[in-house]
């Protein structure tokens, strides 16, 4: 008795430590049309910011490196545009790192179109020693910005849950993986990691308690609170895009229905006294609706509703198990998981033409988050007997897999660009 | 509410901490501590929630992919506990629903907490008052079988009923 006590004492850290292993990357597929474009090592670039940038920009298959060749130049008025063209460049990214007053740093760099011979970007950055990944990171963001007009996300970050045999970590990480922390640690099931839209809040849910409780951690003081623990499951929370509510599915009626409580507390209101199964709400960028998985209709489908209630109108017909939607940045579009023959993958639906696109080719894949560019897809995956995460571009045509050196990784929330 | 949680789904849970180093909770056993009987000579009654040949001594209900129906197969052992369950006032069970990996977590929740409360309809339909019988949802958060195949996902499915003092 004594020892099972001791076993299922709930170990619980709050605190951020670095996690024992770290996310690797590996690219499956890239995209065509490639743009051609080389970064040329930094001047005195002892911390690799260069390198950085590069493997950001390899990593999303967006761009076709050019080998920059030895290439030493680091000012413009040295660069020799005849020389890069005949290497098939279409741009290059020239910088350095210089020491800046206080012990910090001048990170400089400048994005050259190579056929018009003129600069597209170029900014200097006065960092402290430990922003130079973040900083490489931006770099890459305004990079990718300029080159394919849509906002970068390597400057964003990830969460996911580990599981280790029977241990439980909500780790956060760089969206390269890189610099993962354990920012809650129990001995049962976390599930449902959501990121509030300024990024400083995780809610989820702990099955600490025997049952399904949600919670919302702060990251930087790591303090937490319940923000709902009713009778039955407490699940699946969801921000509104305002980041004041939160929208989660309580049994405690003895369905599951979708509410919405501020988040500093009060009494969760019934968004819709919906017959069988209604859960996984996910806001609409205005905040007025919310698209959500439910059952009523005698398999588990998408369907919308407004906030301030009315009637909820069925969004998926195809097949006989779609759930798991989420809005899409801009709202013209959503995501969900849809069983196909036995398999379980990543779909995209467009909302003006209902038209659907399957994504992944996985046996089961699961829990599919938007970038916040609405241009990637993090999901989970089981590849090789372990749990995964994966990255689909909406075309489809950029794959990565994201792997742990041991344990399984599962339930991916991307998190939102944050200033 | 605590003494709920021994149920069978944690001899997993202690084997991982070193007490029970290669018990594997395939079927759901029922670890009940047997009274002491060594020490007198009159013959002590089997528990018949214990008692291998006694139908109480099953205490799981499968389910179909996405379903939350009680196939006939299992209806005279849920009718067996109901009828435990009026005839001992005190006994109070929790039923624990559950699902298989598959598809969504979330809406599996809500699948595992459908499950348990079809059990529980069951019961109460067969007489057992409200306050013997609680529900809870580990939707695919706790699985029996470990697999990613079809054998471990039937036993993943399913309601499991827990005594209190268990």
């Amino acid at each position: 008795m004594k020892k099972f006590a001791s076993c299922v004492a709930l170990l619980l850290w709050i605190v951020c430590r670095p996690a024992a292993a770290a996310l690797s990357i590996e690219i499956v597929g890239g995209g065509e049309n490639q743009i051609p474009i080389s970064v040329v090592p930094f001047e005195s670039d002892a911390p690799g910011v260069s390198a950085v940038i590069a493997a950001d920009l390899a990593r999303c298959g967006m761009f076709k490196m050019i080998d920059p060749g030895g290439d030493q130049t680091h000012d413009i008025a040295q660069v020799s545009f005849p020389g890069w063209k005949t290497k098939g460049a279409d741009a290059i990214v020239i910088g350095g790192i210089y020491p800046a007053a206080g012990g910090q740093f001048e990170v400089r760099f400048r994005l050259l179109d190579v056929a018009k011979q003129v600069q597209l970007a170029g900014f200097s950055y006065t960092v402290s020693k430990d922003q130079f990944r973040l900083t490489a990171h931006r770099i890459a963001d305004v990079i990718y910005q300029q080159m394919t007009g849509d906002p970068g996300v390597f400057s964003t970050k990830i969460a996911y849950i580990l599981k280790r045999e029977k241990h439980f970590e909500l780790q956060v990480a760089d969206a390269d993986g890189y610099g993962a922390q354990a920012v809650v640690s129990v001995a049962s099931p976390i599930i449902s990691p959501a990121w509030s839209p300024d990024g400083r809040k995780i809610a989820y849910v702990s099955f600490e308690q025997g049952k399904a409780v949600v919670y919302v951690q702060d990251l930087l003081s790591g303090k937490r609170h319940i923000v709902a623990n009713y009778r039955g499951s407490n699940s699946a929370p969801a921000w509104s895009p305002d980041g004041k509510d939160i929208a989660f599915t309580l049994s405690r009626d003895g369905h599951s229905r979708i509410h919405i409580v501020n988040e500093a507390g009060g009494n969760p209101r019934l968004v819709e006294a919906s017959p069988g199964i209604s859960t996984e709400p996910s806001f609409s960028p205005d905040g007025q609706q919310i698209i959500f998985t439910s059952d009523r209709g005698g398999s588990p489908q998408i369907y919308r509703i407004a906030i301030a209630g009315g009637p909820a109108e069925r969004l998926t017909f195809e097949g006989t198990y779609n759930v798991s939607p989420h809005y899409s940045p801009d709202g013209k579009s959503f995501i969900y998981l849809e069983r196909n023959s036995g398999h379980f993958n990543v779909a995209v639906q467009d909302f003006a033409t209902g038209q659907s696109q399957l994504l992944t080719d996985g046996d089961l894949d699961q829990s599919p988050t938007f970038a916040p560019n609405g241009k990637l897809i993090l999901y989970a995956s089981i590849y090789g007997g372990r749990g995964i995460l994966a990255i689909v571009s909406t075309d489809g045509r950029i794959k990565q897999r994201l792997t742990m050196q041991s344990g399984d990784i599962r339930e991916p929330a991307w998190g939102p660009f944050v200033k | 509410m605590k003494k709920m949680m021994f149920s069978t789904l944690l001899v997993s849970l202690l084997a991982a901490c070193g007490s029970q180093p290669t018990k594997e909770a395939a079927k759901p056993a029922a670890p009940v501590a047997q009274k002491p009987a060594a020490a007198t000579t009159q013959a002590v009654a089997v528990n018949p929630l214990d008692d291998p040949n006694n139908i109480l001594s099953h205490r799981s209900v499968y389910y179909d992919f996405d379903k939350s129906i009680v196939k006939d197969e299992y209806k005279p052992m849920v009718k067996a506990h109901s009828e435990y369950l009026v005839g001992h006032a005190s006994a109070k069970v929790q039923l624990q629903g559950n699902c298989d990996e598959r598809g969504s977590r979330e809406y599996n929740l809500a699948l595992g907490q459908r499950r348990a409360d079809s059990v529980k309809q069951l019961m109460e339909a067969a007489g057992v008052p409200a306050a013997q019988v609680s529900t809870v949802s580990y939707g695919s958060e706790k699985p029996r079988a470990s697999g990613h195949n079809e054998e471990a996902w039937a036993q993943n499915r399913r309601t499991d009923i827990v005594y209190q003092s268990e």
